[in-house]
């Protein structure tokens, strides 16, 4: 089936030549950090993860966001997403090299990454984190490979696929848990010590992963002629809308315990990233856009006219990823470490050739996406 | 292919990978468990009596005591204890706070406490110096969270070391200190400049310790190399002052130590107590 | 029988060869001449034998570190009554004091890079 992938109009091929482009600056700007060291992004001795990690986290979320498909398809029967469910397994996989490039960018020693499997630790968060992240990756290869090969071929799936499929429901859920453990575990991080956190993650997950595959599936039915049927799309907007609610409701919950407490410990990160703390706030205007952007979108999610409007929706779901990639993508890592144990507040700014390697790494996913995407079309629609 | 030869092929592979890793994964999962109580063997004994009331304690835990009284008394002391320990392992100037590393260094008391009130506090307090390292935590959230055991708490003497040679890099054990004692190689400490003299080396290398290289974690290891010759830690050496010893340095776990002496006959605060990890260092205020 | 692409697939192959036998053509020029490791003057014997540290100076220097470091055993070596302190930098290189005349005359034959020297430091070239 992949040879299906080097068949396309003369647009698709202009998208994966210059996702390639963009792909081939950040390697080398990737050679550029490898020698010099990590000095060369934003990165401090105070903000010791940045856009990075930032960006890992959020895109662990993107991964488990599948799972918002599989679930109703697979367990509820839901026969509307017969044609979508594809499409949630392969961003998954998408997203999860995503994930591991951005582990291994911000390694200071990458080629010893294979310590963690050489020197195995249970106790490390880390170590659990490698296993569930590889292991679900490999699910989704194995179910969305054998499922859709066996559409490309005409036959039933063969019975054993469900087992996996049953397996990667729960794993989904692990992938951004264990993530979350990462955070809410470190006793010397208030603002990430929250019981909630994980919670949060997972709405926030799966306001984010199917909004991206809503926003992809719209840009299919344009220009690739698949269509994933409005009854789909619809109900995607019904998971979006309550994952969405919640996520809100969580930061609300935040907010309440924080400023309500008035402890310092919890309150004076908020105050950097929302208002401002000793001066320092470059990241106040994003937070707030953010924020507002997020429940605005989340409103009109709940507004049947604005859900069926085909020129609002895209937008909608523009709106919702946007803020939870830069609620969770940026100001809740970075919001970690302001302030630092010794109450200084350092500030982060990401460099450019920092950006230009987390560029390169979007671009590697999204050419993972297409594809994997233009084989799902091509069997869809039974292209010869 | 032969039904029954499939079948063969499929139960020999699945036994095969359960029979490689089973053992391996088995034994891991003990080490797992044997390594974090050895390797906090010191913890574990600490780890039930926190909070509920001083248990027997076992095991060596070496540990400091800083007296700031004497900081403050002695100008350019606490200078002097930092100086002694970065010349001593190679610590490097880079001269910016962004990629600074520092082992050993002096902090004003409301940063190095920050959870102490600050409210209405005295001058004096104010303006005291106080010397802030790695505290050997008796419950070391970081060594908790590598992923490699590249830090571990060395169970024969309590010090909280770092295998240089098996750090990725990751920086989690920076994240997980809730002291902000650990610093990280963001490049290289060893550049050269024009002249082939080193950059952030400005009184050259101490051929006797090595230095890092970019891309590790870094942090104070109560001078274990110094110990085996029978020395002090050099910060402690350092402390001798006319006023006396700023720095005290020994076996908490001996109650027949000098510290053990110091400990009982002086009030002595640490730092960020609530956090639960039981740090080995005590500061006289 | 015609061969389909032939041009597509034989500068294919071409390339492929190319690639697959860098590792053979990078070298070539390397080795100026067989490796002469200068042993230190007035010194008799080492912590090992000269056939021993041949084959297994790596693993000895692994072993070394992983007692010294990850368990706190720093035990000076003690052979023949000459004692040696378990350190490439303060051990080894106490005798075998240049690294470009004695460590550098086989690594480089051999194209290996240990990356020792990044942290430890040579005793008397500093660089």
């Amino acid at each position: 089936m992949l040879e299906k992938a080097l068949q396309g109009k003369n647009t698709y091929w202009g998208w994966i030549l210059f996702l390639i482009g963009v792909m081939i600056i950040g390697a080398i700007c990737y050679v550029r950090q490898y020698i010099y060291g990590l000095g060369l992004t934003g990165m401090s001795r105070d903000v010791s993860w940045g856009f990075y990690i930032a960006q890992f986290t959020f895109f662990v979320g993107v991964a488990a966001g599948g799972v918002m498909l599989v679930l109703p398809y697979y367990v509820h029967d839901f026969k509307a997403f017969g044609k979508i469910t594809i499409l949630g397994e392969f961003m998954a996989i998408a997203a999860i090299c995503m994930c591991l490039m951005f582990i291994i960018v911000d390694l200071g020693q990458p080629q010893r990454a294979l310590n963690v499997l050489l020197h195995p630790t249970p106790h490390s968060m880390l170590f659990w984190d490698m296993i569930v992240l590889n292991v679900y990756l490999l699910l989704n290869i194995v179910i969305g490979w054998v499922v859709l090969h066996s559409q490309f071929k005409n036959a039933p799936a063969p019975k054993w696929i469900k087992a996996f499929i049953w397996i990667s429901i729960p794993w989904a859920i692990s992938i951004h848990t264990v993530t979350a453990m990462l955070y809410c575990g470190l006793p010397g991080r208030h603002f990430w010590l929250t019981a909630i956190l994980a919670p949060r993650f997972l709405a926030s997950a799966f306001a984010a992963g199917p909004a991206l595959l809503l926003i992809v599936s719209l840009i299919m039915k344009k220009v690739a002629n698949f269509d994933a049927g409005d009854k789909a799309i619809q109900k995607l907007t019904t998971i979006i809308a309550y994952a969405a609610i919640f996520n809100f409701f969580f930061v609300g919950l935040e907010f309440f315990v924080a400023y309500y407490s008035n402890l310092p410990g919890h309150m004076h990160t908020l105050d950097y990233l929302f208002f401002g703390l000793d001066g320092h706030d470059n990241l106040v205007s994003a937070m707030r856009f953010s924020t507002f952007i997020g429940i605005a979108a989340t409103i009109m999610f709940l507004i049947p006219k604005c859900k069926q409007n085909t020129t609002l929706l895209p937008i909608m779901c523009v709106m919702i990823f946007v803020s939870l990639l830069i609620d969770k993508g940026i100001g809740f890592v970075l919001g970690g470490f302001v302030p630092s144990p010794l109450d200084y507040i350092t500030e982060y700014v990401p460099t450019m050739n920092e950006l230009a390697i987390v560029a390169s790494i979007w671009a590697a996913g999204a050419f993972i996406l297409t594809i994997l995407y233009r084989i799902v079309i091509a069997v869809k629609n039974e292209e010869a | 292919m032969d039904v029954k030869r499939r079948k063969f092929l499929k139960i020999a592979g699945i036994s095969a990978i359960a029979g490689i890793s089973a053992p391996t994964a088995f034994s891991s999962l003990l080490k797992g468990e044997a390594g974090a109580s050895s390797e906090g063997g010191n913890a574990k004994a600490a780890e039930k009596s926190a909070g509920h009331g001083e248990k027997k304690r076992t095991g060596k835990q070496l540990g400091l005591v800083v007296n700031t009284r004497i900081f403050k008394e002695v100008d350019g002391l606490a200078e002097k204890c930092t100086k002694a320990c970065h010349t001593v392992h190679n610590v490097p100037d880079f001269g910016n706070p962004k990629d600074e590393i520092k082992w050993l260094w002096k902090e004003p008391y409301e940063h190095a406490f920050p959870e102490h009130s600050n409210h209405m506090r005295s001058e004096g307090l104010n303006t005291l110096p106080i010397l802030v390292l790695c505290n050997h935590c008796e419950n070391p959230p970081c060594v908790r969270a590598c992923p490699t055991k590249a830090t571990f708490k060395n169970a024969s003497n309590g010090i909280v070391m770092m295998d240089y040679h098996r750090c990725i890099g990751c920086r989690f054990c920076m994240a997980a200190c809730p002291y902000g004692a650990r610093s990280f190689n963001w490049r290289n400490p060893r550049e050269l400049d024009a002249n082939g003299n080193y950059k952030f080396f400005p009184n050259g290398i101490d051929a006797k310790f090595p230095t890092r290289t970019r891309g590790v974690v870094e942090k104070c290891n109560f001078c274990a190399k110094r110990l085996k010759e029978g020395k002090q830690p050099a910060c402690v050496e350092a402390s001798d002052s006319i006023r006396g010893r700023g720095l005290i340095f020994g076996n908490v776990n001996d109650p027949h130590s000098e510290i053990s002496r110091v400990l009982s006959e002086n009030f002595t605060i640490q730092r960020k107590p609530s956090a639960g990890t039981l740090p080995s260092v005590f500061y006289i205020i | 029988m015609p061969m389909y692409d032939s041009g597509k697939i034989i500068t294919g192959l071409v390339i492929f060869v190319i690639i697959i036998t860098f590792p053979i053509w990078y070298n070539v020029g390397g080795a100026e001449h067989l490796p002469n490791p200068e042993k230190p003057v007035g010194k008799k014997q080492c912590v090992r034998d000269t056939q021993y540290m041949r084959t297994t100076h790596m693993q000895l220097l692994s072993e070394w570190r992983d007692e010294v470091v990850r368990d706190g055993n720093r035990q000076d070596q003690i052979v023949d009554g000459i004692k040696y302190e378990k350190s490439l930098q303060n051990g080894c290189m106490n005798c075998h004091t240049s690294k470009k005349k004695f460590c550098d005359e086989c690594h480089i034959y051999a194209a290996v890079k240990p990356y020792c020297w990044d942290c430890h430091v040579q005793p008397k070239e500093m660089n």
